[in-house]
């Protein structure tokens, strides 16, 4: 990993903590497909309680990274542990926020889609009550608990998705753009939502981005992804602002002006002949 | 800090725009009573100029082809009097409800397992492309030399022209799945058992539907076939036995009250399948 910071953003330390306090540890992982290789050379590790944003360009495989730690792919090199376990495939343990909420079940109100981990390891009625009454409350849902998905708005469905991964208590959450398809004010609200959600709930969070001020609102640390294919971590930076933060914040801004000189040559590699740079207007 | 944060309406939820349920829209309006009066009008206006022109073909041709809506009252009437026609639609109601029932239970769950499992799907998958394409009026006589004259023969052959509507239905139901949804339920803990269960199976209820409605349909050709060839009873059985008796007027009682009875059923298949409309069952 190679960082440059200004004063403010330290570079990260990459130290590793305690065993147990290790939520995620990838070492020199690889993502083959055929000839393909999505990700090479991943080393990444997210202690227990950290917010960590994954930066880049669209196409650059951070989504492929964070779908092999939820086990839904297989790594072809490397090694991929979630507290200390080998990930071998789906389960509890890692919880997935997708940019889709077709995720969601449209045949299940916004409760029993909350209570539908519980249900599934055997959580009583009571139980399940009283785990869907407190996650509905800490994503402003309480008054959409009966509803179902299709009856709620874009983000409003998004929160039903939080809520449903924090009910299910993983040690490790994953966030694919999970405000990717929202329009933009809502994308925004939906920042400050989580910022705070985050904050109450205490959960480990890798988050997956290609929005530099996101990044910047929400994580502790940012690591910016070249772009792919045979995507690698290009840098990396510990934001140490206090939360909640401001994008208008000067030394936000410094970060943001390095994080897009970071990135910018790769976004220009990955949407070169698209014409769709949209982080480039500031 | 920014404004932003403060706002009290992202907590709530109220920041999001609001959407409002479908259900909500529909109050009863002048324009909507006056649109259902018009509709029934039409419908009575459909059916009149139906009988009108039964009437006029009738004329044309005479009795000895063409059964006139009268004759044709007269006839149901003689044969609701001596009991024959409460006989023939039960006995066709029951062989086709059985054999139907029976072919939903069978193909919904192993189309649902062909979908899901691919050596499942591998092993099954030759049996329903060939059988598929052999009609079940090609086994009539088997069936009626296998299992006899009675209920059984035709049972089975509601069975056969069920399961595979069913099973084909189902199964492509089962593979559209949404991956999002399949990825959800395994990483919220969800085993197998219970993603086929909790995930696979509400997302096909729409595809066991289309295929249940389709199988009755099919079964309605199926059991008058089976009927006419090897059958004491049964609306089949009737329109067979009219045109050696040579009364043309029960051929038609037969063959309407196979519509009535088909348009009775479908209808009732809607009204069981409303509670499904939380699985996007469309009617």
């Amino acid at each position: 990993m190679s960082s440059e910071a200004p004063s403010v953003v330290a570079p990260a330390p990459g130290a590793l903590g305690s065993r147990s306090d290790v939520a995620l540890a990838a070492d020199g992982v690889q993502i083959s497909f055929g000839d393909f290789v999505a990700v090479r050379d991943i080393d990444l590790t997210v202690r227990s309680g950290e917010f960590v944003c994954l930066l880049g360009p669209s196409g650059c495989g951070k989504s492929t990274l964070i779908s092999a730690v939820a086990g839904f792919e297989a790594t072809t090199a490397g090694t991929l542990q979630v507290n200390g376990h080998t990930v071998s495939g789906p389960g509890p343990d890692t919880g997935m926020v997708f940019q889709s909420s077709e995720a969601l079940f449209d045949w299940l109100t916004i409760r029993q889609n909350i209570e539908y981990g519980p249900r599934m390891r055997g959580a009583g009625r009571a139980e399940r009550r009283r785990i869907s009454d407190r996650f509905l409350d800490l994503v402003g849902l309480g008054h959409a608990a009966s509803k179902f998905p299709a009856q709620l708005s874009g983000g409003m469905r998004q929160r039903a998705q939080i809520a449903r991964v924090l009910a299910n208590e993983p040690q490790l959450i994953l966030m694919d753009e999970p405000f990717g398809a929202l329009d933009a004010q809502t994308r925004q609200v939906m920042q400050r939502e989580l910022d705070r959600i985050w904050r109450d709930s205490g959960a480990t969070v890798v988050f997956v981005t290609h929005d530099i001020d996101e990044a910047i609102i929400l994580g502790d640390r940012i690591h910016v992804m070249t772009a792919g294919p045979a995507a690698r971590i290009k840098s990396s930076y510990d934001v140490d602002l206090p939360r909640p933060r401001d994008e208008s914040d000067p030394q936000a801004i410094a970060l943001h002006r390095r994080l897009r000189a970071d990135i910018g040559e790769e976004v220009h590699k990955a949407l070169r002949g698209q014409g769709l740079i949209t982080e480039e207007d500031r | 800090m920014s404004a932003l944060q403060e706002r009290p309406v992202a907590r709530t939820g109220a920041g999001d725009p609001p959407v409002r349920p479908g259900r909500q829209r529909r109050a009863p309006s002048g324009a909507a009573i006056a649109g259902s009066a018009s509709r029934a009008g039409v419908f009575l206006l459909s059916v009149l100029t139906g009988l009108v022109v039964w009437e006029l073909v009738a004329r044309h041709f005479g009795p000895s082809l063409v059964a006139s809506p009268r004759e044709t009252w007269d006839g149901a009437v003689q044969l609701v009097r001596d009991g024959m026609i409460w006989e023939a639609i039960g006995a066709s109601t029951y062989r086709i409800m059985v054999g139907w029932a029976l072919g939903l239970a069978v193909g919904a769950p192993l189309g649902l397992l062909m979908g899901r499992v691919r050596l499942i799907r591998m092993f099954f998958e030759p049996y329903i492309e060939f059988f598929r394409f052999i009609p079940p009026i090609a086994f009539v006589t088997l069936a009626v030399i296998w299992f006899g004259l009675g209920d059984t023969s035709k049972i089975v052959l509601i069975f056969y022209t069920s399961v595979f509507i069913v099973t084909i239905n189902t199964m492509s139901g089962a593979i559209a799945t949404d991956e999002n949804k399949l990825r959800a339920a395994s990483s919220l803990g969800a085993n197998r058992l219970q993603v086929l269960t909790s995930v696979v199976l509400p997302s096909t209820v729409p595809y066991i539907v289309t295929g249940a409605r389709l199988a009755m349909g099919n079964s309605f050709l199926t059991i008058v076939a089976a009927e006419m060839v090897g059958a004491e009873h049964g609306l089949g059985a009737l329109i067979w036995t009219s045109r050696n008796f040579g009364r043309i007027d029960w051929t038609f009682v037969a063959i309407i009250l196979l519509g009535v009875l088909g348009f009775t059923i479908d209808r009732l298949l809607r009204l069981v399948t409303r509670p499904l409309a939380r699985y996007k069952v469309k009617f």
